[in-house]
């Protein structure tokens, strides 16, 4: 199809406090009628409580021919995960 | 039968609602682009949920026995108390806009009105109403203004729509029996009194649309006291099937 409509990246906060999170795309002539059109394809069911949108085009991703040299070098790191502590049984929400 | 001037005013709401929302639901799986598509048939669902409210209501005031689906689906195209601007087809996706728009803008005015009725369940539906009608108006404005100011196909379309549709628009604002006695005790909204306001947002937004309003002449009117065009017949025949079909069939 010709002159299709740009697409744009959706994010929904879900609630106040929570970042944005990555829902989905869709179509849309402009910023203003992306915004709308999100509130109505993704937020029918209450998901959400804020709507940002970005143009597909401008996200800039990671090539996944890096793969190896980008993820594999963490793999083995495990000294970078906290979990070597002994903690104190009073201490919640850890 | 016995007159009852509180039932038949809640049937002119409600039916304004459920019609225009059957309408708009004949878009689904038909929209422009899944995005209007959506846009279109969430509309529908909040006119849906608005004559819910209304009828579930109006059986209650009635007080027969008949239920929300009754009033819905049981009734013959005489019964309707819509007015004849909700009940015209849909035609091409601007025309739907520019019915959509007009209707809008009143539904808005006439929701904002209630808030002040003396009947307080009326009030407080017109409430719950009055927010899902804000995003609806705001949406038919802002492609009103997108098709009107659009390309010259686009413009041409909706102010073809405009002129057509603009003999319906005299109903909104017409004053029916009921609604004259209801005003006494103020219940009903005083129409003439929203005309104003709308004609101010009509001409805002069909400025920037650089759409021409067309000038008032001979109004069509009817629809309130049950006196409709060909089309209602054919929606009610589509929309009742099931129930007259296969009575009291649930799902």
């Amino acid at each position: 199809m010709k002159n299709t409509w740009p697409l744009w990246e959706v994010f929904i906060r879900s609630k106040q406090g929570i970042h944005h999170k990555h829902v989905g795309s869709l179509h849309a002539p402009d910023e203003m009628v992306a915004i709308e059109n999100a509130r109505d394809v993704y937020t029918r069911r209450q998901e959400g409580v804020s709507i940002w949108v970005v143009e597909s085009k401008n996200i800039t991703a990671s090539n996944p021919d890096d793969s190896d040299a980008f993820y594999e070098p963490a793999r083995d790191k495990i000294y970078r995960h906290p979990t070597f502590y002994d903690l104190p049984d009073e201490l919640k929400h850890i | 039968m016995k007159e009852n001037l509180l039932l038949d005013y809640l049937l002119q709401l409600g039916d304004n609602a459920l019609v225009l929302g059957q309408r708009l639901a004949e878009w689904c799986g038909h929209g422009p682009i899944l995005e209007q598509d959506m846009a279109i048939t969430n509309i529908s669902l909040d006119l849906f949920g608005q004559t819910r409210n209304i009828f579930q209501y109006a059986a209650k005031v009635e007080g027969e026995g008949r239920t929300e689906d009754d009033l819905a689906f049981l009734r013959d195209a005489i019964h309707f108390k819509n007015i004849l601007l909700v009940e015209l087809p849909n035609g091409d996706f601007g025309r739907t806009i520019v019915k959509q728009f007009l209707y809008d803008a009143f539904n808005f005015l006439n929701y904002t009105a209630l808030l002040e009725s003396t009947d307080k369940q009326l009030a407080a539906i017109a409430e719950k109403s009055l927010k899902e009608v804000t995003y609806h108006l705001r949406f038919s404005s802002e492609w009103m203004i997108r098709l009107g100011d659009g390309t010259d196909v686009s413009h041409q379309k909706m102010q073809t729509a405009l002129n057509d549709l603009w003999m319906y628009t005299g109903e909104l604002f017409e004053m029916s029996k009921t609604e004259k006695e209801l005003l006494k005790t103020g219940v009903a909204v005083d129409l003439e009194k929203l005309k104003p306001a709308w004609n101010k947002k009509v001409k805002e937004i069909c400025e920037e649309a650089t759409l021409k309003i067309p000038e008032d002449t001979w109004m069509q009117t009817g629809g309130k006291t049950g006196v409709h065009t060909e089309n209602l017949g054919f929606l009610l025949a589509d929309m009742q099937y099931l129930q007259r079909a296969y009575p009291g069939q649930e799902w």
